[in-house]
């Protein structure tokens, strides 16, 4: 029998296995809206704003490591979705995003709500289709499934012009998708492997340094195993945390700009570095020719080749799948008669110690004022260490990534990459949808809230329970410290004037709001908040407004050259 | 250094676009780059001509291989290999000019595909420096239009470019 595009569309959906889909309606999407009308396998979640549709199938999907969907209508609802996309994109968050398009005719005539869909999205998705033809249509979500979901994941786009879900075509959905063009490599070169455990051996001063690849990966059982067989300290990247246990004595906290002292010193000190799904990226290495001042030997393992040698030489390249390349690690390495030179690595954890006891996130725990860093510290003994944690971008993202400390992969969800303000609380609600009895936490400040407070409304109709955990300290935090630290004190525009009562805005979405002024009432408003299982509570935190984020290493600085408290 | 990339790619619209915009994205530099069907109308083959260090050329091959309609490519300048350029000239040529114009293009091995009373239309190949030589030895005066296609390589002997 023959289907209209718009069925296939959704008959693709459910063959995928898709239970959600984010996104918001609109003329060249009608007929798809329709369809989803008439079935319930496939549940669509309507969003405020199509940046909130990509985030929540970006919360989604981190979360659980499938592939997050979302729907959006032509031209506006594209451009709108962009900044979503981007964000998903710098992560290697696997997506499929569906597009409405004008109808074929009418494509490049300027019509009503048309843009280039293709050519907008082009640098900002792993791929993107524009599908002409209605017998397109299943092949062409088999492969955006494909393509999304496998290798570094990452988002893809399809474009279908309105005409093209009416026009029709038999259905059938292909069981696999193949691209001549396209072969993730999975395995690792054994040659290399076998170079790299030796190498491993014989460090003196090793670092195991791991990033997002390790999560999206999952690869952390992997990683815990190979790095206790070891013995060698970790660190993990702000989009890697929860690759390995936060509270393992083998673990030195987060690295990078706002790393933890331990972490950046061992990492610049380290004679052999095994680097597992990162990629020395500016916030983490710092000024590259600083990071080359010191000799080591570079271990590399990633899925994308590309990411190798990219800012950093490599010494030993491995390309694979960071799981089967882990597991290979632990094989030859439990086979191999040699094994770490224990003396070295007493005096290599002796140094560590002595870095460690500079307590580089102290903070005046006496004070008065409310501290950010309480308020986490906080947030992780009430929820267990338990929860969800998703967050926008600034100080109060540094905090949650500083003070949260992160058991598990997946529970860490942020915007890494390209730094999206206004993604914690969409997040947070693909998350939840995910996860319908996790403890979902969205830790977000007073600047970035307001980027996406759109979304309280769905979260209303849909009763997603978040916390909403806001750092109020009435400033762009990160911005004020910059300018503190580099432009003179000059605040420029950076002050949040006219804030909204919070709390009253939550209530006039339906939700229950807090606004906690007093350091004694922190816990307590907590408990009381993670308390309500079936409300939404958004806790309005006044906390000091001169607290600034450290360690830092200044922009264009080394990992050594960090400014300490 | 210079470097004479080819790539066999999806001939699927949409694909020069996405080499054209990684290279804008990514910084890198295009000296030349042209592009056409194969004998297999499903892939087209295109010649990049472009400048950098041996890391640039590296993470070059690396983004270009991650495209997904990129199905295979090398780098020439790796190896023997032959690159021809096509050179459209329009020079004047008119009285005691009209004979040296045509001295010069046999020189040069090229022909005359047009002609009028007043000039030539001489079509040359060769490598680049071969045509610039060429437009470097007539008067610069006489020539009224060029168009060139950019240079086309293919590997010598048995290195070979297909899927």
């Amino acid at each position: 029998m023959e289907l209209t595009g718009a069925e296939i569309v959704v008959r693709c959906l459910q063959e995928e296995g898709v239970e959600h889909v984010f996104g918001y309606p609109g003329g060249a999407v009608l007929f798809i809206y329709d369809e989803l009308f008439k079935q319930n396998r496939v549940k669509h979640i309507l969003v405020r704003h199509e940046q909130g549709a990509v985030h929540a199938a970006d919360g989604y999907a981190r979360s659980t490591g499938k592939v997050g969907v979302s729907l959006v209508t032509s031209g506006p609802g594209v451009t709108n979705a962009v900044t979503g996309i981007a964000t998903a994109y710098m992560d290697s968050i696997p997506l499929v995003i569906i597009t409405g398009q004008v109808p074929t005719h009418a494509i490049g005539l300027d019509a009503f709500q048309e843009c280039d869909t293709v050519g907008i999205t082009r640098p900002c998705v792993k791929h993107n289709f524009l599908v002409k033809d209605v017998k397109g249509i299943a092949v062409t979500i088999k492969k955006a499934f494909y393509i999304a979901s496998t290798g570094r994941p990452g988002p893809v786009v399809v474009d279908i012009p309105k005409d093209v879900t009416t026009a029709k075509a038999e259905f059938r959905y292909p069981e696999t998708a193949t691209l001549r063009s396209y072969n993730p490599v999975t395995k690792g070169h054994g040659g290399q492997i076998r170079k790299a455990i030796q190498t491993l051996i014989q460090a003196k001063r090793p670092m195991i340094y791991t990033g997002g690849g390790v999560i999206l990966g999952d690869a952390s059982e992997e990683l815990a195993h190979l790095t206790r067989a070891l013995g060698f300290p970790c660190t993990n990247t702000l989009m890697g945390l929860g690759g390995y246990p936060a509270t393992d004595r083998q673990f030195l906290g987060m690295l990078g700009m706002h790393g933890t002292y331990e972490a950046n010193m061992a990492m610049q000190h380290c004679d052999v570095l095994l680097a597992i799904g990162a990629r020395f990226d500016d916030r983490v290495i710092g000024n590259p020719d600083h990071f080359y001042n010191a000799q080591r030997t570079i271990i590399h393992v990633d899925i994308d080749p590309s990411s190798i040698s990219k800012r950093v030489k490599v010494d030993i390249p491995i390309v694979g799948n960071v799981r089967e390349v882990l597991r290979e690690l632990i094989k030859q390495l439990e086979a191999s008669r040699e094994k770490p030179d224990a003396e070295a690595l007493k005096d290599w954890w002796a140094q560590i110690s002595e870095w460690r006891s500079r307590d580089c996130l102290k903070y005046d725990r006496a004070s008065a004022l409310i501290k950010p860093q309480y308020v986490i510290e906080k947030l992780y003994e009430v929820t267990r260490g338990d929860a969800f944690v998703t967050s926008d971008v600034g100080q109060h993202q540094m905090w949650a990534a500083q003070f949260y400390k992160f058991e598990k992969p997946r529970r860490w969800i942020n915007s890494g990459g390209l730094g999206t303000m206004g993604f914690g609380l969409p997040a947070a609600m693909g998350v939840q949808l995910a996860h319908p009895k996790a403890t979902v936490a969205c830790v977000t400040g007073e600047a970035s809230v307001q980027m996406c407070i759109q979304e309280l409304s769905t979260c209303k109709q849909y009763r997603l329970p978040i916390k909403v955990v806001n750092l109020n300290n009435k400033y762009m935090g990160m911005v004020r410290q910059w300018q503190e630290f580099f432009h003179g004190n000059r605040y420029a525009e950076s002050y949040m004037d006219a804030l909204p009562d919070f709390v009253k805005l939550a209530e006039s979405y339906g939700h229950a709001g807090m606004k906690i002024e007093k350091r004694e009432d922190v816990e307590p408003a907590l408990k009381e908040a993670f308390s309500r299982k079936k409300d939404l509570v958004f806790m309005d935190f006044i906390t000091d407004q001169t607290e600034n984020v450290f360690p830092m290493v200044p922009g264009g600085k080394g990992l050594s050259e960090m400014i300490l408290v | 250094m210079r470097h004479i990339v080819s790539v066999l790619l999806e001939n699927e619209a949409g694909a020069l676009s996405r080499v054209a915009g990684l290279f804008s994205a990514r910084g890198y530099n295009i000296e030349s780059l042209t592009v056409a069907p194969t004998e297999d109308p499903t892939l087209s083959r295109m010649t990049i001509v472009t400048t950098g260090s041996d890391e640039v050329i590296e993470q070059i091959t690396k983004q270009l291989n991650k495209l997904i309609d990129v199905v295979k490519l090398i780098d020439l300048s790796d190896g023997d290999h032959i690159e021809r350029e096509l050179m459209l000239v329009k020079v004047r040529a008119v009285g005691k000019d009209r004979e040296e114009m045509k001295r010069m293009a046999d020189i040069f091995r090229g022909r005359i595909i047009d002609v009028t009373d007043k000039d030539y239309t001489i079509e040359l190949t060769g490598t680049g420096s071969k045509l610039d030589a060429f437009l470097k030895a007539i008067d610069r005066a006489a020539i009224l239009e060029t168009v060139r296609t950019g240079a086309s390589g293919i590997g010598r002997g048995d290195r070979v470019l297909r899927v």
